[in-house]
This record gives structure tokens, sequence and C-alpha cells, in this order.
């Protein structure tokens, strides 16, 4: 069994033992996560399933006086090991046997979502049916018959609709009825053709007595059949020598039963829902195709999304900007004055460490919290709604240039509010390669903290040309991440292309409790992160330049800066530009509050001056476009490190944004200086 | 009409089809099997514009495929 503990699934955690045990499967789309919200709440744990980035959640919830432990698993379109979400789906049901297995289906797209429940059936779980979407299929004209449904299945069906929290206590009742024994159910398990039934029968007799537990034999067989890659490996290993070759040939021979069985299972699903469901009539057109006519349109698609990222922005920036100066001001400050005030007899490195260490450089981070939780909101509400995998499609031609498909876009348009998440959501690509060429692309999409820098230092120098030297600015990292991109596809995967296959979900009324727990837990990611590593980094450089004189303009720091001048002095800069770039590491935009330090604390509007008088314009474009492309900040390396489970990348992302910022600022401040604003 | 075997990406926008094979891969072909993608399946071309992606609505459900995934797979156009 030593192949199998790469993918064994630890037990569910310490505060939920004894509780019986509830799973949810389900196929993407089909409300599986908004049930899980509305019957958990914020009582609710979100990790990683053990060795694998891939979201495990968590969750208590009560019925009747009675709590149960309720397990989200990944959502997979079926059983068969393609993904890592599907091995995990399956080897919790099978190693940890749920008490009941509530399979989300959708009644919009009945035929598709039953191919699971078809796979559940297999692995004999107790199935109860949470026949989601009802709303949604009647937008679509189509009707369906739980009743019937149920009859056919043999197991409970409960209609459903997640998002308006109707149906939940029937469901809750019929899951209570399982656990009690109170609702028997028999399930009719799918069956394969006759013709095959005799191979699938040979199999077993090969494998049955070999079989580790608690797998059951028929099971195995039938993946076995299919020809499913982990199962295969694992009876390698337990089949005596004869029993192998004797199963290499009967499937060898046939080697394309998978579409045997597929078909097969649609076959019984066709036949279980003949009854229940009622198509719409012919030419009958359903909203989502009449909106997809324009959001998916390759022309009038791409306007549109182009309109709603403008949307976004303009409506992150006018909402939270505000927040943002309030916080800064009704909040950092006087918090920063009050501790300052607790602390009038402690030692002046004390105050300076907490004041200007921990709480400028913590408090400058937390107010982006405004920022992000707006942009989150906007961005968890379009993919509520269905757009988003409208967007990826009307990209999918942009990112083809780069070797990658309209999946990638998603997590890229995250990354203009935080690389952060956006790294983290680049666990939506399935192809590995394109997933790594995604993460390491993500840190050219410009974030908020490093437009702050821009924000600020392009009206000193450029006046009123500072929104379009924003503009260009924005533009040459895009077309760099374009370029970047096709450069890295040839040299690191030769050019190779995954496969683009993506379900188009309806759109539907969008559930604030969802983007509300999405928009929350990203958030606390966030401040937590704030509280630990940008905290840590935040004192570490405080320390840095205060020691050991409690001087800058003699600490450590600035001697580091003066020694490394020279490097600097290619890109036009002094060695205080190149300390402020240094500390941009713990969060980018401490380049701002580090050159107000260095420049002896001037107010902002002193600071400005100060900046215009030392610095030539060419200098500080150089040191602009520096910034855009330099190291990505450290949260962002330690998000790189925990998704590609190697400090590998994350080191060659470190040195290819060191090389291209480095050798972009030599350009820049060389071009400048020849066009005469040296 | 014709019962010969076509790729899904030179069906027209609105055309519909009977799955016959496919060209691809075996871990392409899987999702495509789980996905209602079988051997027989209608399908129903959603929206064909003869560059980048298409939809195409198979066993109800709307599924976007690239350009290259949908040439490798050969159905039988149904005259409607």
């Amino acid at each position: 069994m030593s192949e199998c503990h790469e993918i064994a699934v630890v037990p569910v955690a310490q505060i939920s033992a004894g509780l019986p045990l509830i799973a949810l499967a389900g196929q993407p789309n089909m409300g599986k996560s908004t049930l899980f919200n509305l019957l958990t709440g914020l009582n609710q744990h979100v990790g990683n399933w053990t060795g694998k980035t891939v979201e495990r959640r968590e969750g208590i919830f009560r019925y009747n006086g009675r709590e149960f432990c309720l397990v989200d698993l990944p959502g997979t379109y079926s059983l068969t090991a393609n993904s890592p979400e599907e091995v995990i789906a399956r080897e919790f049901i099978v190693r940890e046997r749920p008490q009941v297995v509530i399979a989300v289906v959708s009644a919009a797209h009945l035929e598709r979502s039953l191919y699971l429940v078809a796979e559940l059936l297999s692995l004999s779980a107790p199935v109860v049916i949470a026949l989601n979407m009802m709303d949604v299929a009647m937008q679509e004209g189509i009707r369906v018959e739980p009743e019937v449904l149920a009859a056919a299945l043999g197991v409970p069906v409960v209609p459903m609709m997640a998002s308006k929290a109707i149906g939940v206590r029937d469901l809750l009742r019929v899951v209570e009825g399982v656990l009690e024994g109170k609702v028997v159910s028999q399930p009719r398990v799918p069956e394969i053709r006759a013709d095959h039934r005799q191979i699938l029968q040979q199999i077993e007799t090969l494998t049955a007595e070999y079989v580790p537990a608690p797998y059951p034999p028929d099971w195995v067989a039938l993946k076995l059949f299919e020809g499913d890659p982990e199962v295969a490996k694992m009876m390698e290993n337990v089949l005596p020598a004869q029993n192998r070759a004797a199963l290499a040939t009967i499937l060898r021979e046939h080697d394309d039963a998978f579409l045997v069985v597929a078909s097969g299972r649609y076959e019984w699903i066709g036949r279980m829902v003949r009854a229940a469901v009622t198509q719409p009539k012919i030419g009958q057109i359903g909203l989502t195709e009449r909106l997809d006519r324009w959001a998916a349109h390759p022309v009038w698609g791409l306007f549109i999304l182009a309109a709603m990222l403008g949307l976004v922005f303009w409506v992150t920036f006018t909402l939270a900007a505000p927040v943002q100066d309030w916080m800064d001001a009704q909040l950092i400050v006087p918090f920063a004055e009050w501790v300052g005030s607790l602390l009038q007899n402690a030692p002046l490195w004390v105050q300076g460490m907490v004041v200007d260490g921990a709480i400028g450089g913590v408090g400058s981070v937390l107010t982006f919290l405004p920022i992000l939780v707006v942009f989150f909101a906007a961005f968890a509400l379009l993919e509520d709604v269905g757009y988003m995998a409208r967007a990826a499609y009307v990209m999918d031609n942009l990112m083809h240039l780069m070797g990658l498909h309209g999946k990638s876009f998603l997590p890229l348009f995250l990354g203009f509010g935080c690389n952060v998440p956006a790294i983290m959501g680049t666990r939506v690509i399935d192809s590995w390669p394109a997933r790594l060429l995604t993460i390491l692309i993500a840190p050219l999409v410009p974030c908020t903290a490093r437009m702050v820098v821009v924000a600020f230092m392009a009206p000193v120098f450029f006046g009123a040309h500072a929104l379009w030297v924003s503009w260009g600015l924005v533009l040459m990292t895009l077309v760099t991440l374009v370029l970047g991109g096709m450069l890295l596809n040839q040299v690191l995967f030769k050019g190779q292309r995954s496969a683009f296959i993506m379900e188009m979900p309806l759109y539907h009324i969008p559930n604030a409790r969802t983007i509300g727990l999405l928009v929350w837990q990203r958030s606390i990611a966030f401040v937590k992160k704030a509280g630990t590593a940008i905290l840590a980094m935040s004192l570490l450089v405080w320390v840095l330049s205060y020691l050991p004189e409690g001087d800058l303009n003699t600490s450590f720091l600035a001697r580091f800066g003066q020694f490394i001048e020279p490097v600097g002095r290619w890109m036009g800069f002094d060695w205080r530009l190149t300390v402020a770039l240094i500390t941009s590491f713990p969060a980018k935009e401490n380049a701002v509050a580090t050159l107000g330090v260095l420049f002896g604390n001037a107010p902002e509007a002193g600071l400005a001056e100060a900046l215009a008088a030392s610095f030539s314009t060419a200098s500080a474009l150089s040191f602009l476009v520096v910034t855009m492309f330099f190291i990505p900040c450290m949260a962002t390396v330690a998000v790189i490190r925990q998704e590609t489970s190697s400090w590998r990348w994350a080191g060659l992302s470190v040195l290819l944004y060191l090389v291209l910022s480095m050798a972009a600022g030599v350009v820049t401040y060389h071009l400048a200086v020849w066009f005469g604003w040296g | 009409m014709s019962h010969q075997s076509v790729s899904i990406s030179s069906l027209k926008t609105g055309e519909q089809a009977i799955v016959l094979s496919f060209g691809c891969g075996r871990m392409v072909q899987n999702r495509l099997a789980s996905l209602g993608f079988t051997p027989g399946a209608e399908v129903n071309v959603t929206q064909n514009y003869r560059f980048g992606p298409l939809i195409v609505t198979v066993r109800g459900a709307r599924v976007a495929l690239g350009r290259g995934e949908a040439a490798q797979i050969f159905v039988q156009r149904r005259s409607a």
C-alpha cells in the first residue's frame, strides 16, 4: 500500500470527532458551496487536503438539537482519477465512510449532474440527492418532478433552492431519517451492457481476493476496466504475477472500455430521468442563451468584459478610497499617537519600534483592506452570477498566445487587487504546466499596492501628464505579461498547450451569503498575513534602519544601500532610492514610507517637493518602472512557495523579477537621459 | 445530408450532430466523456464563429471547447 499513502486522507479534525459524518459531493456550479455555507455559516474551517493544494472545507451544523460534521468534497464531474480533486473525493468516501453523502445536483443540468451520482452509487455510498436550482431550471423552461426521480433512482430526492435557503429543512429531515434508519433507500445501481458484463466478471475474479480493504472489490474491478491509473497502480503492487499478466491482457484488448462505461452510465441516467423531466419547448430561448449572444460574442464580449473591468475598478476606488483615507486618518494615526503616549516613558527605541515599525508597517498594509474587500466582493459577485466563465471564454484567444487558455484569465484579473489571492486562484487551472506558468507571470499584474506608489510619485514628477504615465506603466506591465508568458512557455514548456474544456454555467441570481463568506475568508487571510509575516518584516526593516546609532542615515540599512549604490546608479538611483526599493519587499507601498523617513519625516507635501528637488525625471521614471517589475512582495513569494510546494519556483520567480526589473530600469534610465530628461 | 464523420469545429451555429469518435488523448477523452461527450450523444453547436473557442450543448449543459479540442471530436451531422 505504499503507493496509497500519498493520496490518503487524514481523519476529520478533532473538534468534530464523534459527530455523525456527512459528506457533501457534487459537480462544480451546482450550488454546493452555497449549501455548505448555508448549513455551517461561520462555523467552518478552511484548510488544505494533506499534501495537496486543494481546498478542504469542513464545518459543524446543528439540527434538532444535534450536531453534525459536514465535509465539503472538492467539486468534480466524475470519480475517475483525472485530477487530484477526484482522487480526494473518492478516497474520502471509501476510507472515511461518511454516514450520509449529500449529492448536490442541478435540476437545470440533471442528466450531466447525475453522472457523479451514478459513480457514487457504484461506490455503495449512502446517497441523498439535493435537487438544487429548481428556480434556475424553471427560468430555462425545464421542469423536474422530484418524486418521480426518487422512485426511479431508489434514493431520497429533496427539491431545493439553496440560494434562497428553500428546502434545507426538508433535506436535513431526510438526512436525519437516513441516519436513524427511518428512511431506507434501495438504489438502482447502474449496470453495464451484457457483453461487457462478462469481461468485468473476469476482471473481478482475477482481482477480488487481493483488493486491499476498505475498497469494494466490484468497484475496483469497474475502475480497472475503466483504465483508472490510480487503481491500476494500487492493484499492480498486490496482485500475483500470473493474475497481473492475465489482467493486462484483458485491459489491453479493451482499452477504450472507459467510453463504454461512460456511455453505459449516461444510458442509465437517460432511463432514470425520462419520466421525471419535461424539456423546454423547441424554439423557447432561455435567459442564458439570450445573454450569451452578447456576453460570449467574440467582439461584443470583449467590449462587455472591458466595461465590467472598468466598472469593478471604478466601484473599488470610488467606494473604498475614501474609507482607506478615513482609516488612515481616523484609526491608524490616532492609534499610533495613543500608543505613543502610553509608551512616553519607555526608551526611545521601544517607542520607535512599536509606533514606526509595527504600527506604521502593519497599519499601512491594513489600510488596503477596504480596497480589497470591495474588489473581492465585486469579483465574487461576477463569479456567483456566472459571468466569470464568459470572461474566460472571450479571453481564450488572447491567452492562447501564451500557451494558456481562458481559465488562466480569472486569477490574473484577481491580481489587480492583490497578487496573493491571484496565485491561490490558479487552482482553477486543470493542468500543472499551465498553472505553473500562470503563477510565474501573475506578479506582472500591477496590484493596488504598486499603484499607490505610482499614484504618489507620478504627479510629483509628471504633473498634468501623471495619468498618462500611470496608464503607460500599467500597459507596459501587461504587454510584458503577454510577451513574458509567450517566452516562458517556449523555454519551460516547449510551447505545449493544455486543453480548454470548461462548463458554461447558467446565469443565476447571486447569493449574498456565498459572496459574503468568500470576501470574509479572503480578508481574514489578508489580515492574518499582515499580523504575522508583514509584522515580522516591518520590525526587521525598522531595526536595520535604527541600529546601530538610532539614525536612519547612518544605519545598517543605509550602509547596505550605499554599498550597492553602484548597482543602483545604473538605473539612475542614489542610495536612498535603492533603500526605498529594498524596503518595498515586505509590502510594495513601503517605498513611499521609506522615502518619507529618509527625507526627514517630512509631511507628504514636503516629501513631494523634496523628491522633486532631489531626483531627475529620468531617475523617477526609472524608479517607477523598476517598482512595477520588482521582486514580488514577501507575501506573494511565500504563497508561490506554498502553491508550488517548492522553494525552487519561488526562488526562480525572485531571480526572474530581479533581473527583469533591473534590466528595465537600466534601459528606461538611459533612454530617458538620451531624451534629455536627465 | 451526408453521413460522413466531420469534426465538431466544422459545424455551424445551430447545427446538431451525433458524437462518433475522438482523436484526442485518453485524459482529454476521459474528461469529455464525464461531461457527456460519449459516442452516440447528441450535441448542439450553440456558438461557433469560425475562430476561437466554441460553445457546444451536450446533455442539456453548455460546454466551452477550445478550437483544438473541438477539432478532435468527430461527429455525424443530423438533418433537422
